[in-house]
């Protein structure tokens, strides 16, 4: 098992050693440069050549990718041209931001996925089933920065129910430690700021988990329908378990390998679903960040956030397959 | 690590989730019970203040720096001018300046020496006295700047008024300072500068506490020039002589400022400033419609009768901005007089205003808005005409008109020029009317709009426009037309020389009579058809009774009136 890990670590050194190449070459093909971005409209030619220069941007590009990998082994992701922060402290302030926001957006998926996919599994070609598919189509159909709009619209515009955009009212102090804001109002037990913290997580949680929902629900329904009529199942049946602990131990135990996969590969999804959750509710996190980076070709925030992201991704997949490997005792064997 | 301890850890987790999952349900529940409660405490015991002292402004961008002398953008100006005080202030609603932090100046004969009498009983945030001394540490400090701080990028301002440094005085406009006593300090320059006093209400030039730009390295922006890095300073230290002290900084989140209890002057209603970050237009709005901030800037003009209809306050700032259409002369046709005559003629400017422009914009017939120096009442105008339009084509050779590429940036909102795309849609079907087919050249505004209207002669007609800085004619046409420029794609000398010879002159009541022949001049040889001075909007919740709108964004919110 160890060494499965370790193997797998391992490969990860080249795979991004590959990534940041392509990126690198990627993020400098795109048409224009940072310097105008970031001078504005009353840039001069010179100025434009002079932010160049300041930069390197005018070296080769050879040169400039190994200056750039030379730090980035050393830990160092260079400085936004933006902001002029260093990127790894930008990233820091915010990744605590969309890891809440992708939390709250999971829980939402798997806490009404798996329920709904089961419901509907249970209740096969019958009306349930088919208001389920039908829901879960739509929630893949449309698309999540569309969906946040509208919620958005309805229910804090209209309805006034939940909070536009932003973490939290602005008006509310409150205490921070870790940037996680609602953890942070529990541990200083300002419930006011804990309580705000989480109104502000509900609408863009849910558009951001739409999408992940939808696909665990159709995942959840046909690995349920699957095991359902496997032959252990039958056999079980045959021998006069009662249904409810067939449906706990024996279908939804079983039905539950696909499934982890799935939201293992939903959550590399989620943080790119970030960018749109997050611009439209003004939310401080890393997709609006990395939006911006975009915006203004912020060389060094991109490709520094990219890496980052691909990092998590590849370990989230690790992690995924080591639960594959202990929840299926099967996989174990091989 | 064995497989079983993870799987029973994993079901012990499982319910102990479960059980924190009803926990934190039941004690949501309570808690905002709780909240709202004391909510309502809070609300009853702040009733003495009669109105709620928090005011908060949506910002569409963190400020790029908390030391204005490193900054040249809008946002850092908002808030820095809560912070900072300059010696020079802006005179109320219009653009001209007026003694601020100094009481009264002096020019020497020779316009090179100025003696500023400083008002008594300044106190910067930190204890530190504002005296004459202050203020030669603040120039000796811009002056001797070294390095990446030299840089356009980070002393845009400094730079571009003041020329040179320490290390290459040759260039410098400055030459030094003297405390002479107390309250009085004398500022030597190396060659007459006319606008220097009005370039002195700039955010940039604005009187920082000494001691706390030692303390905080204001200066050693770190890293290397590659990557310079803010000070500690501009990350979060600033000390003025403001109304507002700083308190906060959440980058990409907000900036918290609280009133200063020892200043100088009227502190105002407001005793905390939010502002907030919403880049997204659409959102700033949507805040404001849903209470969750009292104001924001740039209002969209279509969206300013809707939101006045709910009852919100819009107000729009006297306009100091120019739209215009440039001319790229490096094309044949726009290297006629009379094609860049027919154009200005066939431009319908009143129907471009109310069909695309916020309300209080005013049509231009030069490039600088009446409120700047040299303002001429005799310029040759281009009233709208299609018919003498179609006359001066034909006279230029082109009866059956010609295709014109036409550029114009997307994605973007700028205070002169809101929706850029309903500009360009309206000019062209007005060219198209006269014969001159268009061909569409729209680019992204950033980067790819920019390069290609300033980087070369690859465009044809192009919508571009300019937010004067501070009251100076220089800020507005010798910028544009004070050499030669890719934008225009032409060599003027008579004109260039003009300019050159306007600025160098000390004397503002001088430079006068030759700044409105200058402007005659602009509109004879017609380098670009200036369309409007837009006016920028901003938009407000019912509690603002009224907001000091400044044509050059001086806006302070101690001077803020609030009904609740």
């Amino acid at each position: 098992m160890l060494r499965t890990i370790g193997k797998r670590l391992a490969l990860l050194v080249p795979t991004l050693f590959g990534l940041s190449l392509l990126l690198f070459l990627w993020v400098r093909s795109l048409p224009g440069g940072p310097a105008t971005a970031l001078l504005g409209d009353k840039a001069t030619p010179e100025a434009v050549e002079q932010i160049n220069k300041l930069y390197g941007f005018d070296k080769p590009l050879i040169e400039q990718y190994f200056t750039y990998m030379g730090k980035l082994l050393t830990g160092d992701f260079g400085v936004s041209l933006r902001t002029a922060r260093p990127v790894v402290e930008e990233f820091a302030t915010r990744f605590p931001a969309t890891l809440e926001l992708t939390a709250v957006a999971l829980v939402f998926a798997v806490g009404l996925g798996i329920p709904l996919g089961y419901w509907a599994a249970r209740h096969v070609g019958k009306w349930q089933d088919h208001l389920s598919v039908f829901l879960s189509l739509g929630g893949v159909v449309v698309p999540v920065f569309f969906l946040a709009f509208i919620l958005k619209w309805i229910f804090a515009i209209q309805l006034g129910w939940f909070p536009t955009d932003g973490r939290q009212d602005p008006r509310i102090n409150a205490t921070h430690y870790t940037d996680f804001y609602i953890l942070d109002g529990l541990m200083t037990q300002e419930w006011d700021a804990a309580w705000d913290a989480f109104m502000h997580l509900v609408l863009p949680g849910i558009a951001l988990g739409t999408i992940p929902l939808a696909i665990i629900v159709r995942i959840t329904r046909a690995s349920v329908l699957e095991v359902v009529n496997a032959d252990f199942v039958r056999t079980a049946r045959a021998k006069g378990i009662s249904g409810q602990l067939i449906r706990k131990r024996y279908v939804l135990r079983n039905a539950m390998l696909p499934v982890t996969t799935t939201i293992g590969l939903q959550l590399g999804l989620l943080i790119s679903g970030a960018v749109l959750t997050e611009t439209v509710f003004a939310f401080n996190g890393i997709g609006r960040f990395l939006r911006d980076a975009i915006f203004y070709l912020d060389y060094p925030v991109l490709q520094g956030f990219i890496i980052f992201i691909a990092v998590i991704y590849s370990l989230v997949n690790l992690l995924v397959d080591v639960s594959y490997n202990l929840i299926d005792p099967r996989v174990r064997v091989q | 690590m064995t497989t079983s301890g993870q799987t029973s850890r994993g079901g012990r987790l499982k319910r102990r989730g479960a059980a924190l999952t009803a926990t934190l349900a039941i004690g949501a529940l309570a808690l905002s019970a709780c909240a709202e409660s004391q909510r309502e405490e809070g609300e009853a015991g702040g009733n003495d203040a009669a109105v709620d002292s928090t005011f908060i402004f949506a910002a569409s961008a963190d400020p790029a720096s908390l030391d204005p002398a490193f900054a040249s953008d809008g946002e850092s100006f908002r808030v820095s001018r809560q912070i900072f005080e300059g010696l020079i202030g802006v005179e109320a609603g219009s653009a001209d300046p007026e003694p601020l932090l100094a009481e009264s100046w002096e020019q020497s004969d020779d316009g090179l020496s100025y003696t500023f009498q400083l008002k008594e009983g300044v106190m910067f945030h930190d204890g530190t006295e504002f005296n004459a001394e202050a203020v030669c540490a603040n120039f000796d400090r811009w002056y001797n700047w070294e390095g990446v701080n030299q840089a356009k990028s980070v002393s845009y301002y400094y730079n571009s008024l003041f020329k040179g440094f320490a290390d290459s005085p040759e260039n410098a406009v400055y030459e030094s300072c003297s405390a002479d006593d107390e309250l009085t300090a004398t500022v030597n320059l190396t060659e007459p500068f006319a606008g220097f006093i009005a370039a002195l209400s700039l955010p940039s030039f604005a009187m920082q506490s000494p001691t706390a730009l030692e303390e905080f390295g204001a200066d050693e922006v770190s890293g290397t020039a590659e990557a310079p890095v803010l000070s500690e300073y501009a990350m979060g230290n600033p000390v003025g002589t403001g109304p507002f002290e700083f308190v906060s900084w959440d980058s990409g989140q907000q900036i918290e400022l609280t009133a200063y209890q020892d200043y100088w002057g009227e502190q105002g209603q407001v005793q905390d400033i939010i502002f907030r970050v919403i880049d997204d237009p659409t959102t700033r709005r949507q805040s404001l419609e849903a209470g969750d901030i009292d104001g924001y800037d740039l209002v969209a003009p279509a969206d300013t009768a809707a939101l006045e209809e709910k009852g919100f306050k819009i107000m729009a700032r006297d306009p100091f901005t120019i739209l215009y259409l440039g001319f790229n002369q490096e094309i044949e046709q726009l290297a006629d007089l009379n094609v860049r005559q027919a154009i200005a003629h066939a431009i319908d400017k009143d129907a471009l205003i109310s069909q695309t422009l916020p309300e209080g914009t005013k049509a231009a017939t030069q490039f600088i808005p009446d409120s700047v120096n040299g303002y001429a009442e005799d310029v040759a105008e281009y009233e709208y005409d299609p018919e003498k339009a179609k006359e001066l084509l034909a006279e230029a050779g082109y009866e059956d008109g010609f295709t014109l590429d036409f550029n114009y940036p997307t994605g973007v909102s700028r205070p002169y020029m809101p929706t850029p795309e309903q500009v360009f849609s309206n000019i062209s079907a007005q060219l198209e009317e006269v014969g001159i087919t268009i061909n569409p050249q729209p680019n992204k505004w950033s980067p790819d709009y920019l390069d290609r209207i300033q980087g070369g002669p690859d465009h044809g007609i192009h919508l571009l426009g300019w937010t004067g800085d501070y009251n100076d004619t220089d800020n507005f046409v010798g910028v544009h037309f004070g050499q030669p420029k890719a934008d225009f794609g032409f060599e003027n000398q008579e004109l260039f020389d003009k300019l050159t010879e306007a600025r160098g002159i000390a004397d503002v009541e001088e430079q006068t009579p030759l700044y409105q022949e200058i402007n005659a001049d602009i509109m004879d040889f017609l380098p670009v058809v200036p369309l409007a001075h837009p006016a920028p909007s901003l938009g407000f919740s019912p509690r603002v009774e009224s907001y000091p709108t400044s044509p050059v964004n001086d806006e302070v919110f101690n001077q803020i009136v609030l009904s609740e």
